[in-house]
């Protein structure tokens, strides 16, 4: 029966006060480490998927939701961009371009979201295949890993895409041909995971034979025979910049070099032309700004819950106190020195605040594991509950901190019991 | 091996509480007698180290108190002095088991199961073992007592009012259980009473006077 043991009998003679005291001490713990863990998991999702990309050009329109949608494939995508205006960033040989790389949005396939691009978008996120390979004409497809294993997705297997992001029957392109996966990437940890790419061409395709029936509906069964030669108008071969009659969704533009050319370069956009031009890191900065002031709201939370758990533990050594004010000198008497006395009160507030953090990580992380779920079908990010942070250590140690300073002056009383008068009084 | 000289103690700096000098043999059983507020139970924290004394001196085992500090005090007394108070108490949150063991601990000795069982057998509360304290009666706590009084096999064995709230019966076979495991430890017995009843059983009496105002 060590001092220890004592400490964990005397917790459990009280097991509703201690219930509560540790709760709230978890609540606390927790909410602080859940906000760790997102803040975290989110940076480095942004950060990840900002894939070197320096500048992103989209129809005019909210900034954010370009890069958005762009990047992160959030939100919807902004109008569109007619090659016609942005043919001189997609032709190879500009100066400042290192890597121009074109994307069609706005379909997807069970609500996973289709990119018309080129070759150069998976080596963006470095994606290199797991199986197949990458395509070569119009209406094959690679899928992302994350996608592929939701829509249970293999090689070979084509399915229809539909228009928009929300998986309706009527919206689907089921007058097009299907597209055919050809190749499953890696999992990359990027946004390319829950993506399903495909050539431009692709995109053109689908929506062209779209446009015909609709457009010259009554002039559509005159065409009919006409789908065997649109292949070979999406020719994959044609460059991009000379389709200068077709339009694209966005462009994300890789530097050479950042100098004062490319910072011209997006002033210029902006101010002389339909076009509009983001800086995804400025845009996230705003965003996450604007993400924080919650954030930082709910931390000052958490930290009013750990002060009045704190207080809570403080409260019930102090009033077991008196209770046990017999027993704690029947324990001098019995050979304990007031030095032992102040270490059982200060482990019963340590253990206490010690069984809070843990119940607290354990609330966070399985919090976060359900979260991550919700979050990877909203939000197309793979979160996880069973990453552990540095901070977490530091919490450990402010728990003990907190246990410890709330015990503290219970502990000095035990310690300065007035054995004779305390027995005296019987 | 006690010995009490000049023993005075003051709860107020003004009234003084005298007490006469002690000297007790090893293995003797000594009854302290005297009516109430004679300062029976100061005498016995003086003589049990709970209290320092104003002046005089005890020694235990050759053992002067005041040469001791607190802590060195209380580590003596868990392991040389047993003491039963009137009222018993216990670590509440723990059966009459571990509160034994908890005595064996405080003193810094190694925990002893099979004493702890033996002596609670010996004192036929065996089958209350793993009871909680506050589910005993008066007389099946003060034997627990008992047993924690004497569980680390103590020099000197002080006893406060062991009786007092006791009915003849259980008076009696207290009295003789506390000499019982005095005697087969070899301890010295020290027993402070008003209890009438004892008197006739004990060949070394002291009598406390009343003090005077």
């Amino acid at each position: 029966m060590n001092l220890l043991q004592l400490s964990w009998k005397n917790l459990t003679f009280k097991p509703l006060s201690t219930l509560l005291n540790v709760v709230l001490f978890a609540l606390g713990a927790g909410l602080i480490s859940l906000l760790l863990l997102l803040d975290r998991q989110v940076e480095e999702k942004f950060e990840k998927n900002l894939a070197g990309i320096n500048l992103v050009i989209g129809a005019k329109g909210s900034p954010l939701q370009l890069i958005l949608s762009g990047m992160y494939h959030i939100d919807a995508p902004t109008g569109n961009l007619p090659i016609e205006e942005c043919k001189a960033f997609l032709r190879p040989g500009h100066p400042f371009i290192e890597m121009a790389v074109p994307l069609s949005l706005g379909d997807s396939y069970k609500s996973f979201r289709i990119v018309g691009t080129d070759l150069n978008f998976p080596k963006l996120y470095n994606a290199s295949l797991r199986e197949g390979r990458l395509w070569e004409k119009t209406f094959e497809v690679c899928v992302g890993a994350a996608a592929a294993e939701r829509l249970d997705l293999k090689l070979g297997d084509a399915f229809h895409s539909s228009h928009g992001f929300v998986q309706d029957d009527n919206l689907v392109h089921d007058d097009a041909e299907k597209f055919r996966v050809v190749g499953i990437f890696q999992p990359t940890g990027a946004v390319i995971d829950q993506l399903i790419v495909t050539p431009t061409q692709s995109i053109w395709a689908v929506h062209a034979g779209h446009d015909h029936s609709e457009e010259e509906g009554e002039e559509a069964h005159d065409h009919e025979g006409e789908a065997a030669h649109e292949h070979a108008e999406f020719d994959l071969a044609a460059p991009l910049h000379e389709q200068t009659e077709r339009s694209i969704t966005s462009i994300l533009l890789k530097f050479k070099a950042r100098n004062v050319q490319t910072l011209n370069m997006q002033r210029s956009i902006n101010e002389n032309t339909n076009m509009q031009a983001a800086t995804p890191a400025i845009e996230i900065t705003r965003l996450r700004g604007l993400m924080g002031m919650g954030a930082e709201a709910l931390r000052v939370l958490a930290f009013v819950i750990i002060g009045v758990s704190g207080l809570s533990i403080f409260i019930s050594l102090f009033s077991s106190l008196r209770e046990r004010r017999y027993e704690l000198a029947l324990m001098r008497v019995m050979g304990a020195s007031p030095f032992r006395l102040m270490v059982l009160i200060l482990s019963e507030g340590i253990i206490t605040a010690l069984m809070g953090y843990v119940l607290g990580m354990a609330l966070s992380h399985f919090g976060m594991e359900i979260m991550a779920r919700f979050m990877q079908d909203e939000y197309r990010y793979t979160f996880s509950g069973l990453t552990f942070l540095q901070e977490e250590a530091w919490l450990l140690a402010g728990a003990l901190g907190i246990g410890m300073v709330a015990a503290l002056i219970p502990a000095v009383q035990a310690a300065r019991t007035d054995i004779s008068t305390t027995l005296a009084e019987g | 091996m006690l010995n009490a000289q000049q023993l005075q103690y003051s709860y107020d700096g003004t009234h003084i509480l005298r007490f006469p000098d002690i000297a007790c043999a090893a293995g003797e059983h000594w009854l302290l007698l005297g009516q109430s507020g004679c300062g029976k139970t100061t005498l016995l924290h003086l003589l049990g180290g709970l209290l320092a004394p104003r002046t005089g001196s005890v020694q235990v085992t050759g053992t002067d108190f005041s040469q001791l500090s607190t802590s060195q005090l209380d580590a003596f007394r868990g392991k040389n002095i047993g003491i039963i108070f009137q009222k018993s108490h216990f670590a509440r949150a723990l059966s009459v088991e571990e509160n034994l063991l908890l005595a064996q601990q405080l003193a810094g000795l190694q925990p002893d199961r099979q004493r702890a069982a033996e002596l609670l057998r010996h004192l036929d509360i065996g089958h209350k073992m793993k009871s909680r304290t506050d589910r005993l009666s008066q007389g099946e706590q003060q034997r627990v007592a008992i047993a924690r009084a004497v569980i680390n096999r103590p020099k000197l064995i002080l006893a406060d009012e062991p009786t007092s709230a006791l009915d003849d019966d259980n008076c009696a076979e207290v009295v003789a259980l506390l000499e019982r495991e005095a005697a087969q430890t070899g301890a010295t017995l020290v027993i402070v009473t008003h209890d009438g009843r004892l008197k006739e059983k004990f060949t070394h009496r002291i009598s406390l006077q009343p003090q005077r105002p």
